[in-house]
């Protein structure tokens, strides 16, 4: 009666995503007992085993660290998972691209339905997901065997880091002639991660161009935020695609959102519905976003960011 | 080479959906329905990759209700060749909808299959992952370019850190993610000229396929509503409220 979490790395560090899903491993092993392992998978990974053993409540840290597992790719980290869940009742992954990427080639493969982004955790088999953008929440039951689940990290408080489990490295290593990396381009940024952020502010298409998007940088600056996007900014080309909130993009909810230039829309409202504090900035007072806001500032966000920055 | 795009049946993504009273689901009755967005991607991609000249034939297929055809005529309205509609009252799960597409795959042996990210309905996000596991392909998701070459494919992913790009081998799976096109609108005379285009209807025991799944929807709720909050005149004002009454700053 054990759980295997997957580990979430991000060039071969642990992101703070994974404390998430080992949070709602706990309240499974609450019904169940058990171990909770964590299986750290990529090349030259170590650093992330170590910080993975750290965290409280895991049991042991399972390590692959070949270089058939390097960025993650999911035809090997699939099968090195089945080769892996017979020993678990649960598999955990986040709801990060790795987590969506892989977990539903272990379901298919042991033949089980995936749950997909859980919320809560109401027994050992009974869990709640958000559906239709968020906009249900349904409570589901899985009789499957071997439960597979992705796990949205804003559901689970993390879990800390004061713990000291084993590493113990795993020696199966599987073939992979059908994907190869080419080339990663990822965003350099001095700025906390927009999922793990306690404030973040977000620039929609009323933005305007990506260059206005540094009006937004001097409060970032100031609220030590994250910088998000809605999807028209990130399709007009204004930012990249790992800055997109909703639906489809990231989802956040930190203690202070601020939403600039953002009409509010259905599928943007599902990434950031559940901050405790949203505050939208737009010229239209009729604007949807406002529904939502706390705090909702009517005007021209190029008069009121830079009086923004100044004031903070 | 064909390409097989499986496109889903669900509620338009501008409706704002309401919950049955007793509960028990999402209430659809009334509701306009449409082809979900990641799936108009999908036909999208594979028209396009037949005006180039790459692939040869485009096959749509669907899995659902009567209704369903629907939602494929639009397909061939933009551009696919055939339909298959694999039709089902009961609730299509991922697993089950993939388990059909692979045997569509194992009769129509497509160069490419491409499927939306994620349906907009049940946010499920796998039936893609699950075809390329069940019939042991190689999977490009949430795909923002696609490029055939030669026996390969290159895919530039969205991944949460920014761009990822994988080299596949032919043939492979592809899920879409929102940038890698955007869809044509269906002319008129395109739309007339699709009742005419060859649909076929099977059914999930032709191709002895269970659509029983062992999880069960206990129930489904509303989320929590936000109550909107007060406009602020001033920047000053907003600051005060932050530092003083949410006690954010
Ligand atoms: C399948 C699907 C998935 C989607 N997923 C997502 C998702 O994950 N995330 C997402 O964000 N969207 C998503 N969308 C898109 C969504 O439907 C909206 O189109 C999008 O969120 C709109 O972005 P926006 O608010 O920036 O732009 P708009 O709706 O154009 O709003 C711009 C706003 O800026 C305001 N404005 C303009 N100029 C100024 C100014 N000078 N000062 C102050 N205010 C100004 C305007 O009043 C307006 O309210 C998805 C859509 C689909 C179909
Ligand atoms: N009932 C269905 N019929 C055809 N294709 C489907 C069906 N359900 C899911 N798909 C495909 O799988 C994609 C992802 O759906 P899902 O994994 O359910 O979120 C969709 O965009 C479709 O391309």
């Amino acid at each position: 009666m054990s759980i295997l979490v997957l580990a979430d790395l991000h060039e071969d560090q642990l992101t703070g995503a994974t404390a998430h899903v080992v949070a709602a491993a706990q309240l499974i092993q609450n019904n169940t007992g058990g171990n909770i392992d964590v299986l750290v998978a990529g090349e030259g990974i170590q650093a992330a085993a170590e910080a993975a053993a750290k965290l409280d409540g895991v049991t042991k840290v399972r390590l692959a660290d070949n270089a058939v597992y390097a960025n993650q790719l999911a035809e090997p980290l699939g099968a090195l998972l089945v080769e892996l869940a017979n020993d678990y009742t649960h598999v955990l992954a986040s709801t990060t691209t790795t987590g969506k990427n892989v977990l539903p080639r272990l379901a298919a493969l042991k033949d089980v339905s995936q749950l997909s982004d859980i919320i809560a955790v109401d027994s050992a088999d009974t869990f709640k997901r958000p559906i239709y953008a968020g906009n249900a929440i349904a409570t589901v039951k899985s009789g499957d065997a071997l439960k597979v689940i992705t796990v949205r990290s804003t559901g689970f408080e993390a879990v800390g880091a004061n713990g000291s489990a084993s590493v113990e490295t795993v020696d199966t290593v599987v073939g992979n002639r059908q994907s190869s990396f080419v080339k990663a381009e990822l965003a350099q940024s001095d700025r906390p991660e927009l999922s793990a952020a306690k404030v973040v502010i977000s620039g929609g298409r009323g933005m305007g161009s990506g260059e206005n998007f540094k009006l937004l940088n001097g409060i970032a600056d100031k609220l030590g935020a994250a910088i998000g996007a809605s999807r028209a900014a990130v399709d007009a080309g204004f930012v990249p695609n790992d800055m997109q909130v909703g639906q489809t993009g990231k989802i956040v909810a930190p203690d202070l959102y601020i939403a600039v230039g953002i009409s509010g829309a259905i599928q943007h409202l599902a990434g950031m519905k559940d901050s405790k504090v949203i505050v939208a900035v737009n010229k239209d007072d009729e604007a949807p976003i406002f529904q939502v806001a706390d705090y909702g500032l009517v005007g021209d966000l190029f008069e009121i960011l830079p009086e923004l920055e100044l004031r903070l | 080479m064909k390409i097989l795009v499986a496109v889903k049946r669900v509620i338009d993504y501008n409706v704002k959906i309401r919950v049955k009273a007793d509960y028990s689901d999402v209430d659809l009755s009334n509701v306009k329905m449409a082809m979900n967005p990641f799936c108009e991607i999908a036909v999208e991609e594979a028209v396009r990759l037949k005006e180039k000249g790459v692939a040869t034939e485009v096959v749509a297929v669907s899995v659902g209700p009567k209704a369903a055809q629907e939602q494929l005529r639009t397909a061939l309205a933009l551009g696919a060749d055939r339909a298959i509609h694999i039709e089902t009252n009961e609730r299509a799960e991922s697993l089950a909808v993939a388990k059909l597409l692979a045997k569509v795959v194992d009769e129509e042996h497509p160069g490419l299959v491409i499927l939306g990210k994620q349906a907009i309905d049940t946010d499920n996000n796998q039936t893609g992952q699950m075809l390329a596991a069940l019939t042991n392909l190689p999977q490009g998701t949430f795909a923002s370019e696609v490029t055939v070459d030669g026996d390969k494919v290159n895919v530039t992913r969205e991944i949460d850190g920014g761009l990822q790009t994988i080299a596949l081998t032919l043939p492979a799976i592809v899920t879409t993610d929102l940038r890698l096109n955007e869809p044509r609108y269906a002319k008129l005379p395109d739309i007339m000229k699709a009742k005419k285009k060859p649909m076929s209807v099977k059914t999930p025991a032709d191709y002895g396929v269970e659509m029983a799944s062992k999880v069960s929807l206990l129930k489904v709720e509303s989320p929590t509503e936000r109550k909107g909050g007060i406009k602020v005149a001033s920047v000053d004002e907003l600051i005060d409220k932050l530092k003083n009454e949410a006690k954010v700053l």
